[in-house]
């Protein structure tokens, strides 16, 4: 490599230029080569229909233009679905975030000896790899169509997310007031009350809240495949043509989602 | 007592950082550790309560071997032990009583931890103790919301209501003020004197170290090269566990050969 002349016998103004991201120029180009190269063959190779896409079109503008203005004539239908939906987030919740706790601090590997770390690992890392929609329909066909089905999936989902964010905390709080209690002669329980939740406290109500938000969403998707809530009023109304209901289902999705989001975010900032 | 009997701790393979240490402390005088940073000043004081776990060597408190302990008997062997730490590492988000009451944590049951219902007496000891240093009527209040003095006040309170046999101070006034630091010291130096307690002070400090201890004991790579009074403590002690602890000038001391200056990029 050869070095910059630094004695300055080159006149004229110096120029610069940001050093590439990439710096290996063969890797850079290579890169965008293999992209163009997949796009090209993606393209080709995947079935796309054009004529059937053609042919979707003024049907889903049938569709929308049905679906105009939106129905709310069976408001206890929908008001229903809805109860139906709250009670299913907010027990899933409750039950998941309680249970994330414990599996938080098994997966936690400051605080956990390294067989009951690998094993909350392993639970964490299950209840996180499928989609709730997948999860739910195992579980409806464990324990048949209804409300108790999207409780569970939405249990584990929620122990998945929470207990994963919230082992990751414990892994950082400040190892100091764990030794002052250790120095106590505190046991083990002490240590955990004393010196790690005050800690992870403020993260814990964060994400409770978040998560709250979050399996609101998802009861509305896990109803679609039978797990009770919102989601099944909203299939049933597909399925009958109901076009016009389903739409002031879907009106009242986002504008419930966009309260709670208010509310979840508003809390997550006042606490801390 | 504290004995202190050919105390080794080394780090995987490494240089140890403690070697054929002993140290004996008897009654309750205050001994302040002197040292440079990684002298092994704070592996030692963490050594007695087996927040590090030694390599080889003899710890006995009042007779009591602690290097073999091991689970419950441990924890009831640290409960004898109090700590105050440089960080003050109190409960930031608990209030000051709940931190003092923590000192008992080694005493009381799960339930009593989790529920706060403590026993009177502790109760009345953590009042009595908080009136001494002058933070009882901070009780109710968060520990973050205190200045460090203050903070520090309320682990030495915390390390008081363990019924300390010995107290380890690790650096307690590194991170205080000068005016703060000079109050924490003769806290405990008083407060040593009161309860009849021996107090093991790790310090940066020499001319706090001399005022306020009554023995100056100073480690220089993990071995001790001073023990003795603060009048003994003078010019060449000084420089014999500080001085020269530059390394690169020793390295130009011992290999000659290689100090010629090489620019580092031409290697590239």
């Amino acid at each position: 490599m050869t070095r910059p002349d630094v004695s300055g016998t080159t006149p004229g103004p110096r120029t610069w230029r940001k050093p590439s991201f990439i710096a290996n120029p063969v890797l850079r180009y290579g890169l965008w080569l293999v992209v163009l190269v997949y796009l090209i063959w993606a393209f080709g190779s995947l079935p796309f229909n054009w004529e059937r896409i053609a042919e979707g079109l003024p049907r889903a503008a049938r569709i929308f233009g049905s679906g105009f203005p939106p129905s709310f004539e069976r408001g206890g239908l929908l008001l229903t679905g809805f109860k139906e939906s709250f009670q299913i987030a907010i027990l899933a919740t409750l039950l998941g975030v309680a249970l994330s706790i414990p599996f938080a601090v098994m997966a936690a590997r400051n605080i956990a000896p390294l067989p009951i770390y690998l094993f909350g690992r392993a639970v964490i890392i299950v209840s996180r790899s499928f989609h709730p929609v997948i999860v739910a329909i195992l579980f409806v066909a464990a324990v048949g169509f209804g409300p108790l089905a999207g409780v569970l999936t939405l249990t584990l989902y929620s122990i998945g997310f929470v207990g994963k964010l919230l082992a990751e905390e414990i892994e950082e709080i400040d190892w100091g007031q764990v030794e002052a209690m250790k120095a106590t002669g505190a046991g083990y329980f002490s240590i955990l009350v004393y010196a790690v939740f005050p800690q992870i406290l403020p993260r814990q109500v964060g994400l409770s809240m978040y998560q709250l938000d979050s399996n609101l969403r998802a009861s509305a998707v896990v109803g679609i495949v039978g797990a009770g809530g919102i989601g099944g009023t909203l299939m049933n109304a597909f399925g009958r043509y109901d076009y016009d209901f389903a739409f002031a289902i879907l009106l009242i999705i986002i504008a419930v989602i966009l309260v709670s989001e208010g509310i979840s975010g508003w809390v997550r900032k006042k606490i801390w | 007592m504290l004995e202190i009997s050919k105390l080794v701790k080394r780090y995987g393979n490494d240089e140890p950082v403690l070697q054929d240490l002993d140290l004996v402390v008897e009654g309750s005088s205050v001994v302040s550790i002197v040292g440079a940073s990684g002298a092994g000043k704070s592996t030692m004081l963490r050594c007695i309560n087996r927040l590090v776990e030694p390599t080889s060597g003899s710890i006995r408190l009042n007779g009591n071997e602690l290097v073999k302990l091991r689970g419950a008997a441990l924890r009831r062997a640290r409960r004898k032990i109090g700590m105050v730490f440089q960080g003050f590492n109190l409960i930031d988000r608990l209030t000051v009583m709940e931190n003092v009451l923590a000192g008992r944590l080694g005493y009381v049951s799960l339930y009593q931890a989790i529920s706060r219902r403590y026993p009177r007496e502790d109760i009345e000891r953590a009042f009595t103790l908080m009136e001494r240093v002058g933070i009882a009527h901070y009780a109710n209040k968060r520990a973050d919301e205190l200045s460090g003095g203050e903070r520090q006040r309320v682990g030495v309170v915390r390390a008081l209501m363990q019924e300390p046999e010995i107290l380890l101070a690790d650096e307690p006034t590194a991170s205080l003020d000068p005016r703060t630091s000079e109050q924490i010291m003769m806290l405990l130096q008083s407060l040593a004197s009161e309860l009849s307690l021996p107090v093991l002070i790790n310090i940066h400090n020499v001319a706090q170290a001399k005022a306020y201890t009554e023995r100056i004991v100073g480690l220089r790579h993990g071995k001790m090269i001073f023990d003795g009074a603060p009048s003994d403590f003078n010019k060449d002690a000084l420089d014999a566990i500080y001085g020269g602890i530059e390394a690169p000038e020793e390295e130009l001391a011992a290999e000659p050969d290689k100090a010629e200056p090489r620019v580092p990029h031409d290697e590239t």
